[in-house]
């Protein structure tokens, strides 16, 4: 049976999770180099993680934990997926700005 | 040969317009299209010779017969049948339309030889001897009223042959809606018909007509014959209507002879004859046809008088002289409107294909300023003309010289019986009338055929341009100069001329006997015509038979106003400018045909015009206004709605974080 960390309480672990996400988020919407955007969803998907993981901790169930190694397996695919894309989008203009990319919307 | 033989009369010519239709579309087969016209419409014609004596000769004073067809429309107590109905009146139509009709087809088939619309114009031709029989032929008004729209749309698609010309464009329109005004009154007539009497058919309803009197006649039952009068103007070409038949003149030349003189105009003249005893009911109905027609027969032969055109010319003398006709007619005079009607296509067929054929040899060339002395050019053609314009100009002895007597006999006649001075005023008229068109028509022949020869070509015509094409570019040019300098016409087109030339001399004659009976055998027989005819034949005038002291007064009018034509217009030319030249602005009205056009174009176009313009400009502002107002508004919330699809990724994002932020808010916000 584990015990809890002591002194770290949850809201620790919580307010980690909720900084990685902001960062990310802040990140997402300043920056327009696609892969630093693409890093950024990175670090938002880790802030979840983590958040999943402090919750499976503090609440003695194992779903959490279960949950996050699917989610990082999924993020590994998406990951090679998106970066790919990337790729394509940077040999079509030369360039990664997603500014680029605006006549997208149709 | 049975009478029912006689129903082939109409669909023979349909089938080959058919026919003509195909080869318009297959083009190798188009040389072929005159002959199958012009068989179509002999056969017509060797049908109605042989069924004539069936009708006439076995019993002349039996009624008409019918000849079924199949029942055409059946409703609810209402029946119009595809019927026949084949008495006297409808065999004398018959004769004219499909006897004239094969001449000018055969005219026709070297006239047009080279255009471009060889086919189609004699699938149009085809068509037209099927819509005029088929007019002719009908057994109730409904099928009368089918023949006389075809027959409109005929002469419409006619007018408009050359439809790459603008005027040919316009004066096709001009005649289609001048004749839907009148056509308007004709079928309120016929509708009127139906509610008064129940039937359209022409057999029962004469049969209720013969037990009615003008005293006895509702007013209902007395407006029917204005609402066909109405009908009748249109068609025939009389006042106040008469304005699309010069400018009909547009059309090819066979197509003027044969429907713009000689056949589809004189619709209204048969119709009136046909429905006789329904205009016996008014007792207004038949003088007003009188008035009008004497009215027309001076008015236009005046505008005659100073046009230079050859064709509208005879265009004018076909409206003076079909106002002859509705003044017999309106006189009760039908013997003498039907002959004047047989005689007039003769000649009047005879004119504008002679003058077909001058046009043909100068290239389109059709102002009389602009030619002279043509007689050595063109000596055939000169004599035929001059065959033709005796019998319009009535010198003795030709056809329009015992048919226009007739009428102006019975117009005088009717006015010294009943001392009705204003039947001795249109006879008065009538007889001015003649030496007006005895006066015209030499000029015209003068002008063109007598004096030095001197002559211009015509810049463009349908002939010259189809001569080029079918040439091969290497020696065309030689052919085509020696195509444009003046010649006779080959014998193609002159032989038909011969025959015409023959009846317009002889009609006259070997008619005068047979033709009237023909027509008191049926329905266009006054009713009071026995007590008429007896008291006709006593009234004298200066102590002679009337009709032989209207022959003289007539043959006199005749020569002289040939003489007059003769003087001004062969022997002493300048005077005639010297005669023009003391009237300036008489002859300024009469050369702009007294403003008609301009007056109608004034008061009804232009108005017309104007409130199509309002309309126009309500509909563009109102009624567009509204729907374009209704399209705007979802096209103003796209415009609200639009900058969140620019495609921009940080503004996705950011649009995702605060929907979330606020999702977040609002839970919070209510869980607190």
């Amino acid at each position: 049976m584990p015990q809890p960390i002591d002194p770290l309480t949850l809201a620790h672990f919580q307010m980690t999770a909720a900084i990685l996400f902001v960062m990310g988020v802040i990140g997402f919407l300043t920056r327009r180099n696609l892969i630093i955007m693409f890093l950024c969803t990175e670090m938002m998907f880790q802030g979840i993680a983590l958040s999943l993981l402090a919750f499976s901790r503090f609440h003695l169930n194992h779903t959490g934990q279960t949950f996050v190694i699917f989610l990082l397996s999924i993020a590994a695919a998406e990951a090679a997926l998106a970066l790919a894309l990337v790729v394509l989008l940077f040999r079509r203009k030369r360039t990664l700005d997603a500014q680029a990319w605006t006549q997208l919307s149709g | 040969m049975t009478l029912h033989t006689a129903s082939w009369i109409p669909w023979l010519p349909a089938l080959a317009a058919v026919l003509c239709g195909l080869c318009c579309i297959y083009r190798p087969l188009r040389i072929l299209a005159a002959p199958i016209c012009i068989l179509s419409i002999l056969a017509a014609f060797v049908i109605t010779c042989c069924t004539y004596s069936n009708i006439v000769d076995t019993d002349p004073h039996a009624t008409a017969h019918v000849v079924k067809l199949f029942t055409w429309i059946s409703v609810a107590g209402f029946s119009a049948d595809m019927a026949y109905y084949l008495d006297p009146l409808t065999m004398i139509m018959l004769i004219v339309v499909t006897g004239v009709g094969t001449l000018v087809a055969i005219y026709a088939a070297g006239y047009m030889a080279g255009d471009r619309g060889y086919a189609r114009f004699f699938a149009a031709v085809s068509l037209f001897i099927f819509a005029m029989t088929t007019l002719v032929m009908a057994d109730n008004l409904l099928l009368l009223y089918l023949g006389w729209e075809g027959v409109g749309l005929c002469s419409y698609l006619l007018i408009g042959f050359y439809y790459q010309k603008p005027s040919a464009v316009a004066a096709a329109k001009k005649a289609f809606i001048v004749n839907r005004i009148g056509d308007l009154g004709f079928a309120l007539g016929i509708m009127l018909t139906y509610q008064q009497f129940g039937t359209i058919q022409y057999a029962p309803l004469f049969e209720i007509l013969n037990t009615q009197s003008p005293s006895t006649a509702s007013t209902a039952v007395q407006v029917i014959p204005f609402l066909l009068m109405l009908g009748a103007f249109g068609k025939s070409a009389q006042l106040p209507l008469y304005v699309w038949l010069p400018d009909a003149m547009e059309g090819p030349t066979p197509v003027s002879a044969l429907i713009h003189a000689a056949t589809m105009v004189t619709a209204g003249v048969y119709m009136i004859a046909r429905l006789f005893p329904l205009f016996e009911l008014s007792p207004y109905a038949l003088p007003t046809v009188a008035c009008v027609g004497a009215a027309t027969a001076l008015f236009a032969g005046t505008i005659a008088l100073c046009q230079y055109d050859i064709k509208r010319i005879y265009a004018y003398s076909t409206i003076s002289q079909l106002g002859y006709m509705f003044l017999g007619l309106g006189v009760l005079s039908t013997t003498g409107a039907m002959f004047h009607l047989f005689t007039h296509a003769f000649f009047k067929a005879l004119l504008f294909l002679t003058a077909g054929s001058v046009m043909h040899s100068l290239a389109g060339q059709l102002d009389l300023r602009h030619m002279s002395g043509m007689r050595r050019k063109m000596p055939v053609t000169c004599w035929l003309m001059f065959a033709g314009c005796l019998a319009l100009a009535g010198f003795p002895f030709t056809a329009g010289f015992y048919s226009k007597d007739t009428i102006l006999a019975d117009t005088l006649a009717k006015g010294l019986n009943e001392h009705n001075r204003l039947y001795i005023l249109l006879a008065v008229v009538g007889l001015v009338t003649a030496f007006l068109t005895a006066f015209y028509t030499f000029r015209l022949w003068f002008r063109v055929f007598m004096g030095p020869t001197k002559y211009d070509m015509g810049d463009e015509h349908a002939h010259a341009h189809a001569a080029q094409e079918a040439h091969p570019p290497g020696h065309s040019d030689i052919t085509v100069e020696h195509h444009h300098d003046a010649h006779e016409v080959n014998w193609l087109m002159n032989a038909p001329l011969v025959v015409l030339a023959t009846g317009a001399l002889l009609a006259g004659y070997l008619a005068h006997n047979w033709l009237p009976e023909l027509v008191l055998n049926s329905s266009a027989t006054p009713a009071h015509l026995g007590a008429q005819h007896a008291a006709e034949h006593q009234t004298t005038l200066f102590g002679i038979d009337l009709h032989l002291a209207m022959m003289i007064i007539s043959s006199g009018i005749a020569v002289l106003g040939i003489a007059t034509a003769a003087y001004y217009h062969w022997l002493n030319r300048p005077a005639a400018d010297r005669v023009a030249a003391q009237w300036p602005s008489l002859v300024r009205i009469l050369a702009n045909k007294y403003y008609v056009d301009e007056f109608n174009n004034r008061v009804i176009v232009e108005p017309l015009r104007l409130l199509g313009y309002l309309c126009f400009v309500f509909d563009r502002l109102v009624i567009d206004g509204i729907v374009n107002l209704v399209g705007f508004i979802p096209s103003l919330f796209g415009l609200a709605i639009r900058p969140t699809q620019r495609g921009n990724l940080q503004g996705y994002g950011l649009g995702m974080a605060t929907g979330t932020a606020v999702l977040v808010l609002i839970v919070l916000v209510a869980y607190a």
